[in-house]
């Protein structure tokens, strides 16, 4: 039991991972979808931040006297995942943005946000045309 | 059989959903533990950045001095990557007077224009200018401290937001319109092009630039960090606006 706690926040991370998924799965509605694409980001996010702690560290900004005599490495947490979080809320924040515009436009065009209807409406359009 | 079929598709969805919970669960339980400082990823690249950025980027906040000086690049493709999505919408959603003759009528009877609300606009007399000041701050202390350009951008971006709901879309174009927008954000991502491009040119490894680097914890002391985390932050602060504005009535107005 001792073991399955010691990585609780990785577990978080992976749950909320499936809960997005599922989201993107059983919803119709579009911006449904989209939210369930944001979820999926953080939890990954959650799992990359959780990698780069240390127990018992503050974060990674050395004072002016350490700088002076020389870092001391075990005082602080690991500053690399911090740059990748930053790299992936950037590029969600993008896909997001696009998603909602082409979302917006869908609105536009057929009056609805339900997919299964759209692809309806796409298909009778279709038949029509033959 | 369509409602059979959808009741069947959302039972296998939620099996399936459980079924990579228990996977990863398994997979996740077998890393290394949380918090353990001899972990793989605690290994020699970060405690190269930990000991040497602070003096040799002059940049005491060590993530700071990573992704704007050692990694520099990635920061640049970010900044760009913000700057197409801003474009990708702004092809998709812009409407002129020709465009919005063809839309449907329901897309045309939303009202976008909030009433002019006087408790918002007195309240935000004082507080636009606190926002502003604080997202400069964060932005110019984001080598001495927690920040940089991306957050202090996205504060800043939020207070054009609250500055347009308060006042209007009117008073804000007088300073921040459609050109505004083109000439900060194309500025900003040509001065860090150029500035970090130079590396082509003098070798993949060169860490010096014009600006000298004075390590000593005040404002200038990383060089070429401050004007780059500038660039990056006037580029977040307009793509934050922007995204806004395009979401809100198709585009600026002028």
């Amino acid at each position: 039991m001792n073991y399955l706690l010691n990585n609780l926040p990785e577990y978080s991370a992976v749950i909320c991972f499936a809960i997005g998924f599922s989201i993107l799965l059983l919803n119709r509605n579009m911006i449904k979808k989209i939210l369930g694409l944001g979820i999926m980001d953080s939890s990954i996010y959650l799992f990359l931040a959780v990698k780069g702690y240390v127990a018992g560290t503050v974060a990674p900004i050395v004072t002016l006297a350490e700088q002076a005599a020389g870092v001391d490495t075990t005082l602080y947490t690991n500053p690399i995942p911090a740059g990748l979080v930053l790299t992936g809320i950037v590029v969600s924040v993008s896909v997001t943005a696009i998603l909602l515009a082409l979302t917006v436009k869908l609105h536009e065009e057929f009056g609805t946000l339900n997919i299964d209807e759209i692809i309806h409406m796409v298909r009778e359009e279709d038949r029509r045309k033959e | 059989m369509n409602k059979k079929f959808n009741k069947l598709y959302n039972i296998l969805c939620v099996i399936f959903a459980l079924i990579f919970i228990a996977a990863m669960i398994i997979t996740v339980s077998a890393l290394p533990n949380i918090g353990d400082a001899t972990n793989p990823t605690n290994n020699e690249v970060s405690e190269k950045y930990l000991t040497d950025s602070s003096w040799e980027t002059g940049s005491l906040n060590a993530v700071s001095g990573m992704i704007l000086d050692y990694r520099a690049f990635d920061t640049l493709g970010e900044s760009h990557v913000l700057f197409v999505a801003t474009v990708a919408v702004f092809i998709l959603l812009r409407r002129d007077e020709d465009s919005r003759k063809d839309l449907p009528t329901r897309c045309l009877n939303q009202s976008y224009e909030q009433a002019y609300d006087p408790i918002l606009a007195k309240s935000l007399e004082f507080l636009i200018p606190a926002i502003f000041v604080f997202g400069i701050y964060v932005i110019a202390n984001g080598h001495l401290s927690p920040g940089g350009g991306f957050s202090g951008g996205a504060i800043i971006g939020a207070a054009f937001i609250l500055y347009l709901n308060a006042y209007g879309l009117e008073s804000i174009e007088r300073f921040c319109n459609s050109r505004t927008y083109l000439i900060c954000s194309c500025c900003a991502l040509l001065f860090y092009g150029l500035a970090k491009s130079y590396v082509f040119y003098v070798g993949a490894n060169h860490l010096h630039s014009i600006i000298p680097v004075l390590a000593d914890g005040s404002i200038l002391a990383s060089g070429l960090i401050l004007p780059l985390n500038i660039a990056v932050g006037v580029v977040v602060s307009n793509t934050v606006y922007a995204l806004y504005i395009m979401f809100r009535r198709g585009g600026f107005s002028r």
